[in-house]
């Protein structure tokens, strides 16, 4: 849709899912909220509370019990209900891969199509402030693999409250996951209620040199390599695919088609993931437009480490990224571009 | 309590297409037009059929694998069900759930095979209720060793917690597959430990389908009026193999001598003794009423065998 410059307040990711919370709850009484957390006085990094202040009937603190809550959100949405469960921490929906990938993501199939399960479940991915091996993984790829889920992961507050809107319009399991450095980022957002196009994947940046689709987070990244590589004469075209399962292919194959060139940037390990998916889908149905090999960039070959030194390591950048494109484009890349400094206005604790 | 005549007949007619069914399934088992792992319930029908009778159609069952009993005695539709096991388009699921995930969303009735994992739907269900003050109950069925998942303890607490209208109902037929329940649990018996977890717990004879009726009637009418959660253990005993159409006594993990003391105690031939004895039904009648049930059977076998198979048309339909 098309936004009226004029008309849009700028509010925060954070806010932006909050408000579409409280908006759907308003609009559909079957709307509620269960997870751990979601009635304490931080409502999930400020996410529920608004909602648990005006709905507190429909949101529901839980015991730590995420196996079983999947089950009661399944089981309530296939009376009539559409449950959305949260997870401060992505890490612990390991707990609740049985009741997604057994039950949720093969009812709708199993049941000859006769009734739906229609939860979203939303994941909070962490990055840095050294929250370590488990509480900072970033688990998409295990819902990219198995049919019957739909993974959506916003990395603006327009899609963040989109993408939950949509999501509460669906037949379907939804998992949303949703990036805890992005929370603060602020964008251009409409009060009203709207649906996203999960169809499409986002258009960030137009060019013609090389195609960086970038996941969640890594958007951003993505954004200030781009601007760096500007300088170095290559032009970058971004592509934020937002629901990745389904995944808008089309889009990937028609960019790499102009372009010649595939990066793909992910918040997580390479092996069998995102990227890989990816990489794997543009050899099989672009091959012949390729100029150069595929790059994959993801975090490090090892559980996230605590210590500063060993996460800046670990994570890849708007450097490496930079770096990496400039290869592909048979350019030196000149370092001096970008030598900004790291951005860190986060002050703990997550 | 004493069950009355149209109850008796009413659970006896049940039982009798359940038994009738599944023994005539078993019996054509090795043509392989059946391709789809199988888990009979012969010679526990009286735990559903007494636990759905004293349900309505708008409460919720959620079952095992073990799913045709629960399936017919919540008033799952007997073609579908044939039909769906044979595979085909009619299926009640056009031949995508087969016997293990045998379900009817028009009785509200769902099963799957792992075990303790629908035990938290039903809390689900339970909990949809309750927040549209709905006056239904949903009824977990399940086997012994669903308990032992972690699963259950979750639900078990989340039900008493927020004080849900659930029936849980552990089919206890003392294997878990082919292991015997005292390898994977405490001497203790099951119910005596659910009541320490804080939930009203009880057991019931399994075989004696009046008996299951009349405990679950009372159950079920006190979760109706707010009691919260209630546990029926269930003993019962499994006559076939685990999975498939076979005895198996020849292996080592059960005896023969036990198969030979449960049979004496089949839940048909319970009930039949007892419609005897209280006048409710004379030999015709009974007679009348097996005959009435493998007609049935024989006839969605019949339509099961003409009926039109699934196709690359129907392959990825209902996915998203």
């Amino acid at each position: 849709m098309s936004i009226k410059k004029s008309n849009v307040r700028e509010i925060s990711y954070s806010a932006a899912i909050s408000e579409a919370l409280c908006q759907a709850m308003a609009a559909d009484k079957n709307v509620y909220i269960l997870g751990i957390g979601v009635t304490d006085y931080k409502g999930i990094f400020g996410t529920t509370i608004e909602a648990n202040k005006r709905f507190g009937r429909r949101v529901i603190e839980i015991p730590a019990s995420e196996n079983a809550v999947t089950g009661v959100a399944i089981g309530s949405a296939a009376f009539g209900k559409r449950p959305v469960v949260v997870h401060a921490r992505n890490d612990f929906m390991f707990l609740t891969l049985d009741q997604m990938i057994n039950t949720a993501s093969k009812w709708k199939y199993m049941y000859n199509g006769k009734t739906r399960v229609p939860i979203v479940i939303r994941g909070i991915i962490g990055k840095g402030w050294g929250q370590g091996p488990t509480h900072s993984q970033s688990i998409q790829s295990v819902f990219m693999h198995f049919p019957g889920i739909n993974l959506m992961m916003p990395s603006t507050p327009y899609d963040a409250k989109g993408c939950i809107l949509t999501a509460l319009k669906l037949d379907s399991p939804t998992v949303i996951l949703e990036h805890r450095s992005l929370y603060d980022s602020t964008g251009r957002v409409p009060e009203n209620m709207y649906q996203i196009d999960i169809k499409k994947a986002r258009s960030v940046l137009q060019g013609g040199d090389i195609t960086i689709v970038a996941v969640s987070y890594m958007v951003r990244e993505a954004m200030r390599a781009a601007m760096a590589l500007k300088k170095q004469g290559i032009s970058a075209e971004i592509i934020d695919p937002r629901v990745f399962n389904p995944l808008d292919e089309d889009a990937i194959i028609r960019s790499v088609r102009k372009t010649g060139r595939l990066m793909v940037c992910d918040t997580s390990w390479v092996s069998c993931g995102v990227s890989s998916e990816i990489a794997g889908m543009i050899a099989e149905k672009a091959y012949d437009s390729l100029k150069a090999p595929v790059k994959r960039i993801g975090v490090k070959d090892c559980p996230a480490p605590v210590s500063r030194t060993l996460e800046t390591i670990f994570y890849p950048d708007h450097r490496l990224i930079f770096r990496e494109a400039c290869g592909l484009c048979g350019k030196k890349a000149d370092m001096d571009l970008v030598n900004d400094p790291v951005i860190d206005n986060f002050n703990g604790p997550y | 309590m004493k069950i009355q005549k149209k109850d008796a007949i009413a659970l006896y007619k049940k039982m009798s297409l359940i038994r009738h069914v599944e023994e005539t399934l078993a019996g054509i088992y090795p043509l392989k037009e059946m391709r789809t792992p199988v888990h009979f319930s012969i010679g526990q029908e009286a735990i559903a059929s007494g636990v759905c009778h004293a349900l309505k159609n708008s409460d919720a069952v959620f079952a095992s694998h073990r799913s045709h009993a629960a399936y017919l005695s919540k008033g799952g539709d007997l073609d579908g069900m044939v039909a769906e096991i044979f595979g085909k388009r009619t299926g009640v699921a056009g031949g995508r759930s087969g016997s293990a995930h045998l379900s009817d969303n028009k009785v509200n009735m769902f099963s799957a095979p792992i075990l303790g994992s629908y035990v938290a739907l039903a809390c689900g269900a339970a909990l949809a209720f309750k927040m549209d003050k709905k006056n239904n109950i949903a009824a977990a069925f399940f086997g012994d060793a669903a308990i032992e998942e972690g699963v259950f303890a979750e639900s078990l607490n989340f039900a008493l917690t927020k004080k849900l209208p659930v029936l849980f109902i552990c089919e206890n037929n003392f294997f878990s597959t082919h292991i015997p329940l005292n390898l994977r649990q405490p001497a203790r018996p099951i119910y005596k430990r659910m009541a320490g977890a804080g939930v009203i717990s009880a057991r019931v004879d399994g075989n004696d389908a009046a008996r299951v009726f009349s405990e679950a009637s009372k159950y079920i009418a006190g979760i109706r009026k707010g009691s919260g959660p209630v546990f029926l253990e269930c003993v019962t005993y499994r006559y076939r193999e685990h999975v498939g159409p076979n005895f198996d006594f020849e292996n080592p993990y059960r005896k023969r001598a036990d198969f030979d003391r449960w049979i004496k105690r089949c839940p048909l031939a319970c009930m039949e003794k007892f419609m005897l004895r209280e006048r409710y039904a004379g030999a015709d009648l009974i007679r009348r009423i097996n005959e009435e049930a493998l007609g049935k059977v024989r006839r969605s076998i019949e339509l099961a065998r003409k009926a039109p198979w699934p196709g690359h048309k129907d392959l990825l339909k209902d996915v998203y």
